[in-house]
């Protein structure tokens, strides 16, 4: 805790930060952001700016690409002065994860996979990977117990690094999933220590 | 309601609100002012609760750029405080790191 923080204040110096529940669709993002948001999750749809696009320029580049993005957002009481925020989309817009405002600013991402699509992953892994060098980790969905991919088989699939953490988690159950979650701030915590560099999303502002 | 009515047609904030910036009434609340548009006085009522962005854009079902442009109008008034991200940090140290893994661990599982 933050010796600064007065307890008669505790808005005074409040900081709030975001990761990003990303996977295909049915993969169980909704269901994740539920399990361990301490609200109900909300759904929403918002205006969103196309990313790798400067975002202060509406009204220079009228035809920049918007849209309106479906997703559900929960939160995390961190401490009394930190909020986490979740935000996730029910999937019907494959390329969603692309919505700047969805991922400008996360400290990482958990890609939900589904082991009987593994291939949607793939342009999640990409983006993140490639576009805006967003720290993740894999976590398999597994429905009803279903273990019919070890983790080991999943990183390979997928072609992931030895760096990359994969888990394995029951998106209804909050104990494994908020261990996803831990896994990826771990993750993010030893890129930082090993000297890579922390990501930027492409977009200024 | 005509979203960039409300905003005398400005479609750009003057500070980074993400999704997840949270906004609140200063310590020394000044009061809702008179003048204040219907719109900025029901996001000035709101933050005395402390919200994010998104919050506040869904709770009083306002567009996301309306929300943002509105609420750095009130902060420049300051009569909201709009608070730090870890994406404001020129990097979020490990002390940030360190203090969301104590956040997630100490959760009821």
């Amino acid at each position: 805790m933050d010796s600064r923080h007065s307890p008669a204040d505790p808005t005074a110096e409040m900081i709030s930060t975001k990761i990003v529940v990303a996977g295909g669709f049915g993969a169980g993002k909704t269901t994740l952001v539920g399990t361990v948001s301490e609200i109900p999750p909300v759904h929403t749809e918002a205006l969103m700016t196309q990313a790798s696009e400067s975002v202060d320029d509406l009204v220079d580049t009228p035809a920049k690409s918007t849209t309106t993005v479906a997703m559900d957002f929960g939160k995390i009481t961190i401490d009394a002065g930190m909020m986490l925020y979740l935000f996730g989309t029910p999937g019907q817009a494959r390329f969603w994860f692309m919505w700047d405002d969805l991922v400008r600013g996360a400290l990482g991402a958990v890609i939900l996979a589904d082991t009987r699509r593994l291939a949607d992953c793939f342009p999640v892994i990409d983006y993140f990977e490639l576009h805006c060098n967003l720290p993740f980790v894999v976590a398999v969905n597994r429905f009803h117990g279903l273990a019919t991919h070890t983790v080991d088989e999943v990183r390979e699939a997928l072609s992931l690094g030895p760096e990359v953490p994969v888990l394995s988690c029951d998106a209804r159950e909050r104990g494994p999933s908020t261990d996803v979650l831990t896994a990826l701030v771990r993750h993010v915590l030893h890129g930082q220590q090993a000297g890579r560099t922390q990501p930027r999303h492409a977009v200024s502002g | 309601m005509r979203p960039y009515a409300v905003t005398r047609g400005r479609t750009r904030s003057r500070r980074p609100l993400l999704l997840e910036t949270l906004v609140s009434i200063p310590p020394e609340d000044p009061g809702a002012r008179a003048d204040l548009t219907p719109e900025c006085r029901d996001i000035y009522v709101l933050c005395g609760g402390v919200r994010s962005v998104v919050e506040i854009s869904t709770e009083l079902s306002m567009p996301l750029g309306v929300v943002r442009v509105l609420v750095s109008d009130l902060a420049d008034q300051g009569l909201v405080s709009v608070h730090a991200t870890t994406h404001d940090l020129e990097r979020p140290g490990s002390d940030i790191l360190e203090r969301v893994l104590r956040g997630l661990q100490a959760l009821p599982r």
